[in-house]
């Protein structure tokens, strides 16, 4: 079973057409990758599918714009692996 | 369809709350300046007008499942067909179906028949926000009576 990180970048990598070998942990999905908010819609719906979540986009943004949260703490795709993580723990309970 | 006005839809026929699906009525009016220019000699329906039936119709949709708390604004087409020409005076059947509601976002599936027959569809991404302050809420639900939109469905959980 891959890993949610695999899963993540293989997403990331289809949806935008990056080259998976440049998607790494540390990348960010806006500053590194360049992905622009309506491309990550795409790759929040096949996050939603692939592990049956949904990513709470709204309180993220919100948190961000109210200067409560950083981007990279939800944007960096190690971070943002492990919310996901959290969320399919969640929803396990 | 005041078609001038950027109103594409007449009559919500079906709105099914727990299906996620809506079917409305939309009349392509027979005169309109738009077809003096499109085009000259051939009326037809421009394509763009055809996508704004669609994403309309699918609009209405997340806003009966939003219940008029959020709106949805257009924000991404995929897998566009116009299979077939659309003249004055034909009668769209357009139909949408919620696909996915994420956070912030819905897609869905659209379609329009005419005589039974699928002459265009696509798959639709909308931004979902808080309707606007002022006066757009009101003029939506003014809109919403014209069409006989259910409120009643949308009332119930």
């Amino acid at each position: 079973m891959p890993s949610t990180f695999e899963t993540v970048a293989n997403i990331i990598a289809e949806t935008c057409d990056i080259a998976r070998d440049t998607i790494t942990l540390d990348s960010h999905a806006i500053d590194d990758l360049g992905i622009d908010s309506l491309d990550f819609l795409d790759i929040a719906f096949a996050i939603d599918k692939a592990f049956g979540i949904k990513l709470p986009l709204e309180q993220w943004t919100q948190e961000v714009n109210d200067g409560k949260a950083t981007t990279e703490q939800y944007f960096v795709l190690k971070n943002l692996c492990a919310r996901i993580d959290d969320l399919v723990a969640a929803k396990a309970k | 369809m005041r078609i001038e006005y950027f109103q594409l839809i007449d009559r919500i026929i079906d709105l099914n709350l727990i299906d996620l699906t809506i079917r409305v009525e939309a009349i392509v009016p027979t005169d309109s300046t738009i077809f003096e220019g499109h085009f000259p000699g051939r009326a037809l329906m421009p394509g763009v007008l055809l996508i704004e039936a669609m994403a309309q119709a699918s609009g209405w949709l997340i806003i009966g499942r939003m219940r008029f708390a959020k709106m949805p604004f257009l924000a991404a087409l995929k897998e566009v067909k116009l299979r077939t020409f659309v003249t004055p005076g034909q009668t769209l059947m357009v139909s949408a179906k919620i696909m996915h509601e994420g956070s912030g976002f819905a897609m869905t599936e659209a379609e329009i028949e005419v005589d039974g027959k699928t002459v265009c569809n696509a798959d639709i991404t909308f931004r979902v926000v808080d309707f606007p302050e002022g006066e757009f809420l009101a003029s939506m639900h003014e809109v919403a009576r014209r069409i006989a939109f259910p409120m009643e469905a949308a009332s119930h959980g």
